[in-house]
């Protein structure tokens, strides 16, 4: 029954997603309508356009998911993700508009008049955008098994065969129109369940922080194990397990002693009221104070890590490719801020409630700590907390809110992505740029389904934060350096991104292929973008300086086009690039 | 403010002024568009001032929360903290940080805003 709701709740959000591209193409008729919307939005709504392209299943569960397992130290994301775009308005929104590129390939030709830092710039915004398709994807996957119990792959497929029917149809004007909507939809679906579930706290227990801490199964819990898991046991528990408990057939009573315990997949474990929730040893969960206070996790140097983490998402937001392409859409570079300014305060409005879900999940819904399902705590939260028909209501509303997540944001990064590759790939060979873009959305989406099902999972906001790196320590430099510094020259440029994209994704791919390491090395690999962003940074530089003739000679009138308002007219620095 | 620039008309400055001085006939805006040395001094002004304020604007969020966690990495007695039935941690980094943040935009949308008008305004006057 609670499957019945959720899908078609999920079903209608397909249907409105699909509906409005259909109806919208119509009126998109130029090549330029087709790319770009039309520049005539309205700050506010450009702003919930680019909130809910921004808002991804990492944000709508994937940070709740965190918090239930890590506690005081998983608010920096969030945090991050909001302050992120802090960064983006005070250094890049308005002068980036001004330049009137499309894109991040486009400004890169433009300021540095060189088509080999377009095309190295290319290759960054593909791999940012693939890096960030694969957790969307994912996590549609478990969704979609969590509400219905349908295989992992199946949720991926439906999200990139709604993506493809969307571009298909419409293009960027049809996302413009859809990603502002999808904004207000999941806004709704996180936020109204919040009153509830802290209604539902205050009557199920004490409400006090320090309870959830110490992570103890409410009533009587049944947990399925899917997959073999090794699970961390703190204190004796007295279980009923059905199934095979450490290479042992049981089908009854069994007491698990403190230390590790191998749970085959298929086995049932039913914990009395009040048992302490073990986890897989794997999945880093923390509880009592070092859940509820920050820096005291497992984790070695979670200070280094947790700076490192901020200076990944404060200055990865600025190099998503998704979200600068939704600047063009501003009229001009003013309006270009006080959308910024507008998305800082609607994503942090959002992230005021998966924190709470994350916390009130360990109290209502500890079973997926012990499955390491807790990615999936936003949309099993409310049925159970409050229960009945308007849980389930509650619950339909959460997995529409998770379906406009995955759709929005896989929307918007394939179209950049498709974008890239059409302009820069199948251009080449497609003389029409409708035709190309239309094929190219093909690659642009399977091939992160495809890295999706052959990929380690993690969980989804730690997924993200890997494209985040990538795109701090590589998108980011060029456009700060584009915008401020006049030396910047194009060798410079493709060297700082070569430098941050080989030097992040090796650490990242280190990390994930020998995760055995510990200490500093650990630490370093795992969150490399406090050191790896220096070292892009210092390779432009110093390239640049040792290349000044290769800069753009009339670099001075390029930066008064970025640097000074529209209304100002300069007959050579501007021409006629005035908005409509 | 600035629809109607003298920029072109007032090319040719008459009167018996032949100074030794030389005072600038040409309107700002010009020189800025044509890059000559007077432009730029007026343009890396406003790069410098716009950066300056962008810079500040960073460092009055990200100040603040590294504030926070150097605080809670030198000192344990800081991280549990409590507020009522939260902690101190929880507060700052799950509610207050957002308003301060979405405050901070603003403020900086707004001097943003003022410097250019300045830059403007400079540009009218000759």
């Amino acid at each position: 029954m609670k499957a019945v709701s959720a899908a078609l709740a999920m079903l209608a959000v397909v249907v409105i997603t699909i509906g409005l591209a259909v109806f919208s193409t119509r009126r998109a008729r130029t090549t330029a309508d087709f790319f770009v919307a039309a520049r005539a939005v309205p700050p506010w709504w450009n702003a919930s356009a680019i909130s809910g392209e921004y808002l991804s299943a990492a944000s709508f569960l994937g940070i709740a998911g965190l918090v239930m397992l890590g506690g005081a130290d998983a608010l920096w994301f969030p945090v991050g993700y909001a302050v992120g775009f802090v960064l983006l308005l005070a250094l890049v929104a308005a002068p980036l508009r001004r330049s009137g590129a499309y894109t991040v390939p486009d400004f890169a030709e433009a300021r540095l008049a060189s088509r080999g830092a377009r095309l190295a710039t290319s290759v960054a915004v593909v791999a940012i955008g693939w890096l960030y398709l694969v957790p969307q994807l994912q996590g549609a996957g478990l969704a979609l098994r969590v509400l219905l119990g349908t295989p992992i792959w199946v949720g991926g497929l439906v999200v990139a065969a709604t993506v493809l029917a969307v571009l298909a149809s419409g293009g960027m004007r049809t996302a413009t129109l859809v990603q502002g909507v999808q904004y207000w939809i999941k806004l709704f679906a996180i936020a109204v369940p919040v009153v509830f579930l802290i209604a539902a706290w205050h009557g199920a227990a004490s409400p006090d922080v320090r309870a959830l801490a110490e992570a103890k199964f409410l009533q009587p819990t049944t947990v399925s194990m899917e997959a073999t898991t090794t699970l961390q046991v703190e204190e004796p528990t007295e279980v009923v397990a059905v199934g095979q408990v450490d290479g042992l057939a049981s089908q009854g009573p069994l007491l698990l002693a403190p230390g590790r315990h191998a749970v085959e997949a298929g086995t049932t474990l039913a914990f009395p009221t009040g048992a302490a929730v073990p986890t897989p040893v794997d999945s880093q969960a923390l509880s009592g104070p070092r859940w509820a206070f920050p820096l005291e996790g497992s984790a070695e140097h979670s200070g280094y890590r947790s700076l490192a983490l901020m200076i990944a998402l404060f200055f990865g937001t600025m190099g998503l490719p998704h979200i600068l392409v939704r600047l063009y859409t501003n009229p001009d570079g003013r309006a270009a801020r006080r959308t910024a300014a507008t998305v800082v305060g609607l994503v942090g409005l959002f992230y005021l409630a998966p924190t709470v879900y994350g916390a009130l999940g360990r109290l209502f819904t500890p079973e997926l700590m012990v499955t390491g399902s807790s990615d999936a705590v936003v949309l099993l939260l409310p049925q159970r907390a409050i229960g009945g028909v308007g849980g389930q209501l509650l619950g339909a509303l959460v997995a529409a809110g998770a379906a406009a997540a995955f759709i929005t944001t896989a929307t918007g990064l394939t179209v950049s992505v498709t974008g890239v590759l059409s302009q820069d790939l199948m251009g080449r060979f497609i003389r029409e740029p409708v035709r190309a873009f239309r094929l190219a959305a093909v690659p642009a989406v399977l091939v992160p389904l495809l890295l999706g099902f052959v990929a380690a999972r993690l969980p989804l906001a730690s997924a993200v934060s890997l494209a985040f790196t990538v795109a701090a320590t590589t998108i980011a430099p060029l456009l700060l350096l584009g915008i401020w510094w006049r030396r910047l020259t194009a060798p410079g440029a493709v060297a700082g991104l070569a430098v941050g994209g080989v030097l992040s994704l090796a650490a990242i791919g280190l990390a994930t292929l020998a995760p055995s390491t510990s200490g500093w090395p650990s630490a370093l690999l795992a969150q490399p973008a406090a050191w790896v962003l220096p070292l892009s940074v210092a390779a432009a530089v110093l390239v640049s300086l040792l290349t000044p003739d290769r800069a753009r000679p009339d670099v001075w009138r390029f930066m008064v086009r970025l640097h000074t308002p529209e209304t100002l007219e300069f007959k050579r620095s501007r021409p006629q690039e005035q908005a409509p | 403010m600035s629809g109607e620039r003298p920029s072109n008309r007032r090319e040719v400055v008459r009167g018996p002024r032949r100074d030794v001085r030389r005072r600038p006939t040409r309107p700002v805006a010009t020189e800025v568009d044509e890059q000559t040395a007077l432009g730029q001094v007026y343009l890396r002004a406003l790069i410098r001032s716009q950066l300056r304020l962008g810079l500040a604007a960073v460092a009055l969020v990200v100040l603040p929360l590294l504030g926070v966690l150097a605080a809670a990495a030198m000192w344990p007695q800081v991280r549990s903290l409590q507020v009522g039935p939260l902690p101190l941690w929880w507060l700052l980094l799950g509610l207050l940080v957002y308003p301060a943040i979405f405050g901070v935009g603003w403020w900086y949308v707004r001097l943003a805003q003022r410097n250019e008008d300045r830059f403007a305004a400079l540009l009218d006057e000759e």
